[in-house]
């Protein structure tokens, strides 16, 4: 029996949904995103099994990668009242958790903040003596304040998570059921970016729970309550529902991942530069050894966070992005007419010239639509501003295809999304370009095909431990947290160990990243 | 305008100002805008006061910040570390601090003295010991004109705390490095403690001001849509050095410093040349097409072309478009004794120092 796995990426302007099979697209849709986001994924979801005539009941999993997490801190909505926890005194005093987080979204989420004595120095010897007491406390007052889940942060836990751990202990017997979030478990070394990461996590995972729980209703009344749920999370990985309704804050920026991924699939590419062009804006990342490359800081709804996310540059730069002439300059982006191309686009009788309608009048691309007539952005737009205009396009694609690399060699470039099709055949600084058959739906294609993943990061002094028993240390929890994500044990490997040596840190100190990945537990 | 209050924009312009003053080093200043933001939020005043409002008996100590900028972003200070370094040092001498001193313009230590002189409710002189970004202790205009770093205080988060007295001040950077490994690699000291005559006529004027001078004029560029590096040469007497695209990053970590070399391609009326910055937590050589441009200690600073931020050194890599520009160091840098301290052949360069303004001359002349 046939056993098939369906992926849904959420855009800005477009839901896509995908169904796969062992090696096989099946089916592909584009439906509009909504703002609430989960009744986009319900009509992509519907219509993408009507159309494709598969059988409900030979669906196995579905993926989603989506925005709900994004959205929901950028708009304030939903979010949870966080009681926060961070342990460090008489350290970290001169700087209050939140400090420096637009105040409307600390108002929504703050629900009281303990200071406690304790924490570790980067040898991992105690800081100062742990205050039990005022733990118990903060506590009690999280409780009268009614909070929706507990966030900590502890000085050096990503070298000895002792305190933060001891901290979930004392939770759990004092307000059980209460979620607690570690900020060990969350991201690395920057406390004030990791406890902000902590934060927002704590303060998303009722949003999580909610879209988790709508979803699961949609899937069942759709004759889809078999199948396992997933989600794409950051790094081009996925995790099971249970996993991700702890950790929201990793599915943040996961649709950005799902191209980068959907890139690798579509071509087998290991290594390679990934534009995905949609409708507003041109996206780049790097991709290595068949995972995005990924970047040390994240700014979320305007807090700065540490977590791992794509390296991206994004530029305002798309199928509907608006061309202008001012001052003698043509002007390309970054505004864009999105979604409404398709009524405002010159080749669709409209009056916008866009970078869409530059493209169809070089007849650099063909647009399989009977409402779009290229004549019309032949005829109406002169030839020079075609020649100017697409010059333009290109070398600002050149130029932030450049940005990304790492090294001055040419190196592949695979091309990607709805707007894709505008990008001539070779660029420059490429040793070759490609562009992918089902290049539109690679997103969605990226969310389906992701194996289940988990990132562990730790700190060590080689002199205290030895080198390979740190890296097995590191692995070994990096397994169990996969498997916590859903990954079937017997498949799990070791897909990227990062060594990072902490300069003028005596002790020959390290940091240990490991990034384990396994297949669905089906 | 001598004595002012800062304010909220001041701070957020006085971090920019010490980024660029920072020449690529002096640790990242976001921890130190936070600190001071707390004092302000807190509704705690900061009085900045010059040079010539200090009282020739006025006991002076600079405080600062020394260690590793990892531990800085993990362990955030208490803000009262350097309360017990400048406390310890007043049991010493047995008299009150009447003026709180910064001892670098660049990096995280332009802000700590604010938070100290907030804390305290001293004022902080408009002034320095560096007019930018050094890494060693000894690397002071103060040392230049012989205040004695000892004895000088040196603190955890914790309380603990010692009093150095050395025979010389490398002694006082040797010994207090070691001290600050044993904190848990971070330490907060009070040091080069004088009096008003001799710290007047040792101190590098102005370094608060300019530094907030240097955001405000990038910020207001920004906003009126003019270009941000005229602006910022405008400012600081700067020179316009390269403009290009990173092509090459190497490192090498010795003797705990990060050193290493970039390399920028040309672009626009700089294509086909090339220019190679040298640097050692900070950029110390530029060389273009084999010709010396600057050295230090005349400020080296990469900026982001786009964004026109300063870039630091462990940030630069393949592919930014940057802008680099030199900016002229204070002129008690370039005495004999201020180059001895400081200059190329301090640190490990086998050239002349000559004045960047000099080598611009010649420039224009070929």
């Amino acid at each position: 029996m046939t056993k098939y796995k369906i992926g849904i990426d959420v855009g800005s302007t477009h839901t896509d949904a995908v169904i796969l099979d062992e090696n096989n697209i099946i089916h592909a849709e584009k439906t509009m995103t909504t703002p609430d986001v989960t009744t986009g994924i319900i009509n992509a979801l519907r219509v993408v099994l009507e159309r494709s005539g598969i059988n409900v009941d030979d669906v196995a999993t579905v993926m989603f990668g989506t925005t709900h997490i994004l959205n929901a801190i950028v708009q304030r909505r939903g979010l949870g009242k966080v009681g926060v926890i961070r342990v460090g005194l008489p350290a970290t005093e001169a700087i209050e958790p939140m400090l420096d987080w637009p105040s409307d979204l600390r108002s929504t989420v703050n629900g009281g903040i303990a200071m406690i004595r304790g924490g570790h120095d980067y040898t991992g010897e105690p800081l100062a003596d742990f205050d039990e007491n005022s733990v118990k406390n903060a506590l009690r007052t999280f409780v009268e304040n009614k909070v929706n889940a507990i966030a900590v942060t502890s000085v050096w836990s990503v070298v000895n998570p002792e305190h933060e751990l001891r901290i979930r202990e004392l939770a759990n017997e004092l307000v059980p059921g209460l979620p607690v979030v570690l900020s060990h478990e969350i991201s690395s070394i920057g406390l004030l970016e990791r406890e902000n990461a902590t934060i927002l996590n704590a303060a998303t995972i009722n949003v999580m729970i909610n879209a988790v729980n709508a979803l699961r209703t949609a899937l069942i009344n759709m004759g889809l309550g078999h199948a396992k749920m997933y989600f794409a999370q950051n790094d081009g990985t996925t995790a099971s529902a249970d996993y991700i309704t702890k950790f929201p804050i990793f599915t943040v920026i996961a649709p950005v991942s799902n191209s980068i991924r959907g890139a690798y699939v579509l071509t087998g590419i290991k290594n390679a530069i990934v534009a995905d062009t949609g409708g507003t804006t041109t996206n780049i990342g790097a991709l290595v050894n068949g995972y995005p490359r990924e970047a040390l800081e994240v700014e979320i709804g305007g807090v700065r966070t540490n977590i791992r996310a794509p390296d991206i540059i994004a530029i305002g730069l798309a199928g509907g992005s608006i061309v202008e002439v001012r001052d003698g300059d043509v002007k390309v982006g970054p505004v864009s007419v999105g979604y409404r191309l398709i009524y405002e686009g010159i080749a669709w009788g409209g009056d916008t010239i866009t970078a869409t309608d530059i493209a169809l009048a070089k007849d650099a691309m063909k647009i399989d639509d009977p409402k779009c007539n290229p004549e019309l952005a032949r005829s109406k737009i002169p030839s020079w501003l075609v020649e100017r205009a697409y010059a333009k396009m290109v070398e600002m694609l050149e130029d932030a295809l450049d940005r990304i690399k790492l090294r001055p060699e040419p190196e592949t470039v695979i091309l990607v999304g709805g707007g894709s099709a505008m990008w001539p055949k070779t660029l420059r600084g490429a040793r070759e370009v490609i562009r992918p058959g089902h290049a539109q739906y690679a997103n969605a294609i990226g969310a389906a095909t992701a194996l289940v993943g988990a990132v562990v990061e730790k700190a060590y002094s080689y002199e205290q431990v030895s080198r390979d028993k740190a890296i097995q240390d590191a692995s070994e929890e990096a397994r169990k947290r996969a498997i916590e994500a859903g990954a079937d044990p017997s498949t799990i490997e070791v897909a990227e160990i990062e060594e990072i040596a902490m300069p003028y840190l005596p002790g020959n100190a390290v940091k240990i990243r490991i990034k384990a990945v396994g297949k669905l537990k089906l | 305008m001598t004595e002012f209050y800062l304010s909220k924009q001041d701070v957020e312009d006085l971090v920019i100002g010490a980024a660029i003053l920072g020449t690529g080093g002096g640790g990242d200043p976001y921890i130190g805008k936070l600190m001071v933001l707390q004092e302000l939020e807190k509704g705690r005043k900061i009085r900045v006061v010059g040079v010539d409002d200090v009282d020739d008996e006025a006991f002076v100590v600079p405080v600062a910040a020394m260690g590793t900028p990892v531990v800085l972003i993990e362990k955030i200070p208490s803000g009262k570390e350097a309360l017990y370094s400048l406390k310890l040092l007043e049991n010493y001498f047995k008299r009150k601090v009447d003026f709180i001193s910064p001892i670098e313009a660049g990096g995280i230590n332009s802000t700590i003295p604010l938070v100290i002189a907030a804390e305290r409710s001293l004022p902080v002189i408009d002034a320095d010991g560096m007019g930018r970004a050094f890494p060693e202790l000894q690397m002071v205009t103060y040392h230049v004109y012989g205040i004695k770093a000892s004895p000088m205080a040196i603190s955890d988060e914790r309380g603990n705390a010692a009093i150095l007295d050395t025979v010389d001040n490398f002694w006082a950077e040797k010994i207090a490095r070691v001290i600050t490994v044993k904190f848990g690699g971070s330490a907060w000291i009070a040091i080069y403690p004088t009096f008003g005559k001799p710290y007047k006529e040792a101190a590098i004027r102005g370094s608060i001001s300019l530094a907030i001078e240097i955001g405000r004029a990038l910020r207001e560029s920004k906003a009126h849509g003019e270009n941000p590096i005229d602006a910022l040469l405008d400012v600081t007497h700067g020179f316009m050095l390269f403009k290009g695209k990173i092509v090459d990053i190497q490192r090498f970590n010795i003797g705990g410093f990060a050193r290493g070399e970039a390399t920028i391609e040309g672009l626009d009326e700089h294509k086909g040349s090339k220019l190679v910055i040298r640097f050692q937590n900070e950029n110390l050589v530029a060389i273009r097409d084999g010709e010396i441009m600057a050295s230090v200690p005349d400020l080296i600073t990469v900026l982001d072309s786009e964004s026109g931020k300063p870039i630091t050194t462990e940030r630069l890599r393949y592919g930014l478009r940057v802008i680099v520009i030199g900016i002229p160091c204070n002129e008690k840098w370039r005495t004999p004794k201020g180059l001895e301290t400081v200059g190329p052949k301090y640190f490990g360069y086998d050239i002349d120092y000559v004045p960047i303004e000099v080598r611009m001359r010649k420039g224009d002349q070929l």
